[in-house]
């Protein structure tokens, strides 16, 4: 069989429903054989599209991501979607073509030195030289992609290797004797862990993307309502935990809330589980949590102890590790904590200043998840509209949830939508966008009216790089240097030049009813050009390398 | 910052090093010196590392190692735990009246003679890095024209 043929087979033997990509010259013979694939093919309009796409797949579905692009260009616009999907911890396989073996370090034509590149924004890399081993490495970058911590593995194919002939052995399974990665917690580390919970007064469980990558939302559910410590999670633990719960304290860090970020910073004792301890969350990292004993749950050793130190690692999987801590633990007697920040929540509570006459943006996101009664999948691009998707949409379910976390990737939202659309027919999605964000990747609007996907891109059209003009207005003097984008297209032209509904709401009065009316629409993506106040800013905010004490919490006069 | 050997067993896979020392340009770390060769098995590779870093930055160094999927084996060599030896290569100018001392120093560090020219002589010193700390800084007022060292390798000795 041929290598091109091979790595098809291989993707039927891992049940791969959806593969995302863009053609090329040393692809074509892959593409030969992707031509009556049982799986289907999306076929982008950039390749960047195509990764980001696979990303929101694998992040809605929990199923491994495909994607496949040409040699040179092609895979380099892979590059931020790749190192995207590497610091959210995404399981991903990106095949690249390569010139043919021969050619290699020649700079022959589309020719890029792609796992060189990607070598530090990839959990693994590989340059097949023998197609031998091709079936092999596919097995392999699907287990390491899916394993662990997951993250996105590259396999760069050259053409000769697409070409050659060898027998096809799909092995059975994978044994790779330096990577074993560990799932259950020490039980040792578990009973330290649970002796420290029943003598802490001020215990807090931090919660972040870990819990969802392992499925652990209900042992995390289950922990905490034995031990009723109150919860905060991350940007991407959003959904985890449900925001509707009493214990939860909604989103933690720089544009958390108010009484999250003071009960972590009050706390003595963090249970973070499946978190990375990101300057975003800690801020200042002297003064984040002072009085805090750390508990640090997750499965990469890497992540324990980097930022902060801690007290007792258990390095495992979020889910087996909380198991076992709900059977042993005696809940703590914390009533007085609990009451507390209570109070801190009725005095300092999550609000904007809503107003009649203009449309706020966080009204906007109250809105949609009003009449989606909250059971939509929310995707997010970055800045401003990222934060009020966090704050002002009240999250219950694991996955519903998907952002560009760690690398903060504008333009992911869009193409994610449609991975995520395609995962979940079931749910709508829904893109918060800002009008800077979704230029970026705007051109894959087409591949959602070919497929007929109804995601909703809700614009939080402003007329500016939000957050960036933000920190301007805050920190540089309102030099407002290449933040005004009011020079745009329109967006209702534009969605309908491609298909798609168009619909642009001007008045506050308009906001529910364009919801509704997108909402009505099943048959193709649509979009809406909400036009928001155009200096509105995002907070909470505890400036960039300062402590919770420094935190802004409204419009200074 | 203190000086740390790391043996480090690797897949002896195309590409591996440039992993290695990827990993560490990528994250800040500075290493003194890194060989790496076959071992007794062909298909393992060792690398000593030499690095500088206080025990947080030696602790994230070993476990960023460990993550890399092609690292079957991290192992760290804390001062006295291993056998350390390092090979220098020396060409010091060596005119007539100099050379004689030149050649005491080599008999007493037991370094061989592998070249000599009209002006110069080239010495191979071997031995822990101390050793050949000692005789560079002794050949220095001789000025030395070259010197390349290969950087330490380092075995855990056995414990009865």
């Amino acid at each position: 069989m041929k290598g091109a043929e091979i790595i098809i087979e291989c993707l039927k033997k891992e049940g791969v429903e959806y593969m995302f990509g863009y053609p090329g010259g040393v692809v074509i013979p892959i593409f030969h054989h992707i031509f009556n694939a049982p799986f289907t093919f999306i076929l982008t309009r950039h390749e960047q599209g195509a990764v980001h796409a696979a990303d929101g797949y694998a992040r809605a579905s929990g199923k491994v991501g495909v994607v496949i692009a040409t040699s040179g260009p092609g895979a380099t616009n892979l590059v931020t979607g790749i190192a995207t999907a590497n610091m959210d911890s995404v399981p991903l396989v990106c095949i690249t073509g390569q010139v043919s073996t021969d050619l290699i370090g020649n700079d022959a034509f589309q020719e890029a030195d792609i796992t060189g590149i990607t070598r530090s924004i990839t959990k693994h890399n590989y340059l097949v030289q023998d197609v031998k081993d091709l079936a092999r490495i596919i097995k392999e970058a699907f287990y390491i992609a899916s394993t662990g911590r997951p993250g996105p593995v590259v396999i760069d194919v050259p053409v000769d290797i697409s070409n050659a002939d060898t027998e096809f052995v799909y092995p059975d399974k994978v044994d790779i004797r330096s990577y074993k990665p560990v799932y259950q917690g020490h039980p040792v580390q578990i009973a330290r862990a649970c002796r420290l919970i029943e003598q802490a007064k001020r215990p807090i469980v931090y919660a972040g993307g870990g819990v969802i990558i392992s499925n652990a939302s209900g042992e995390l559910r289950d922990f905490v309502h034995k031990t009723g410590i109150p919860i905060t999670t991350t940007l991407l633990g959003l959904g985890t935990f449900p925001e509707t719960d009493p214990l939860s304290l909604q989103m933690l860090g720089m544009h958390g809330t108010y009484f999250a970020n003071h009960a972590v910073h009050q706390s003595d004792l963090l249970i973070a589980v499946g978190a990375r301890f990101d300057d975003r969350v800690t801020g200042k990292i002297d003064e984040f949590i002072p009085h805090a004993k750390v508990i640090h749950i997750d499965i990469d050793p890497a992540s324990v102890s980097k930022n902060v130190k801690v007290d007792v690692p258990i390095v495992g999987d979020c889910r087996h590790v909380l198991a076992a801590m709900t059977k042993e633990v005696n809940p703590p007697e914390i009533g007085e904590w609990v009451a507390h920040i209570a109070d801190m929540r009725d005095k300092h509570p999550l609000t904007y200043d809503d107003r009649d006459g203009v449309i706020k943006p966080q009204y906007v996101i109250e809105q949609i998840y009003e009449l989606t009664k909250g059971d939509a999948v929310i995707t997010t691009e970055v800045g401003q509209n990222q934060m009020w998707a966090a704050q002002f949409y009240t999250y219950t379910e694991p996955r519903s949830f998907i952002s560009s976390g760690g690398l903060g990737t504008m333009g992911f939202g869009f193409p994610a939508a449609i991975g995520a659309q395609l995962a979940r027919p079931d749910k709508r999605v829904i893109d918060i966008a800002g009008d800077g964000s979704i230029q970026m990747n705007i051109q894959e609007l087409i591949v959602a009216v070919q497929h007929r996907l109804p995601v909703i891109i809700a614009i939080l059209n402003n007329g500016f790089l939000g957050m960036v003009r933000q920190w301007q207005q805050l920190f540089f003097d309102r030099r407002y240097s290449n933040t005004c984008i009011s020079f745009a297209p329109d967006f209702v032209k534009l969605a309908e030049a491609y298909g798609a509904a168009g619909i642009r709401v001007e008045q506050k009065t308009e906001v529910a009813p364009a919801i509704e009316r997108a909402l009505s629409i099943t048959d193709r993506p649509i979009i809406i050009d909400f036009r928001v106040e155009r200096e509105e800013n995002v907070y909470p905010m505890v400036p960039r390398g300062k402590s919770v004490k420094e935190t802004i919490m409204r419009e200074l006069a | 910052m203190s000086k740390h050997v790391i043996s480090v067993k690797v897949e002896n896979r195309f590409g591996v090093l440039a992993r290695v020392a990827g990993l560490f340009s990528a994250r800040g770390y500075n290493i003194d010196s890194l060989t790496v060769s076959e071992t007794e098995d062909e298909s393992i590779s060792l690398m000593t590392i030499v690095v500088r870093g206080d025990d947080r930055i030696i602790e994230q160094v070993k476990k960023q190692l460990n993550k890399l999927i092609d690292t079957i084996k991290v192992i760290d060599h804390p001062a006295g735990s291993s056998v350390q030896r390092e090979l220098a290569l020396v060409k010091v100018n060596a005119q007539p009246q100099k050379r004689s001392e030149i050649y005491q120093i080599a008999e007493i560090f037991k370094a061989e003679i592998v070249d000599i020219s009209k002006k110069t002589v080239t010495l191979e010193a071997t031995g822990d890095p101390e050793k050949i700390d000692t005789i560079i800084e002794l050949l220095r007022p001789y000025t030395i024209r070259e010197l390349i060292r290969t950087g330490r390798v380092s075995l855990l000795k056995e414990k009865d």
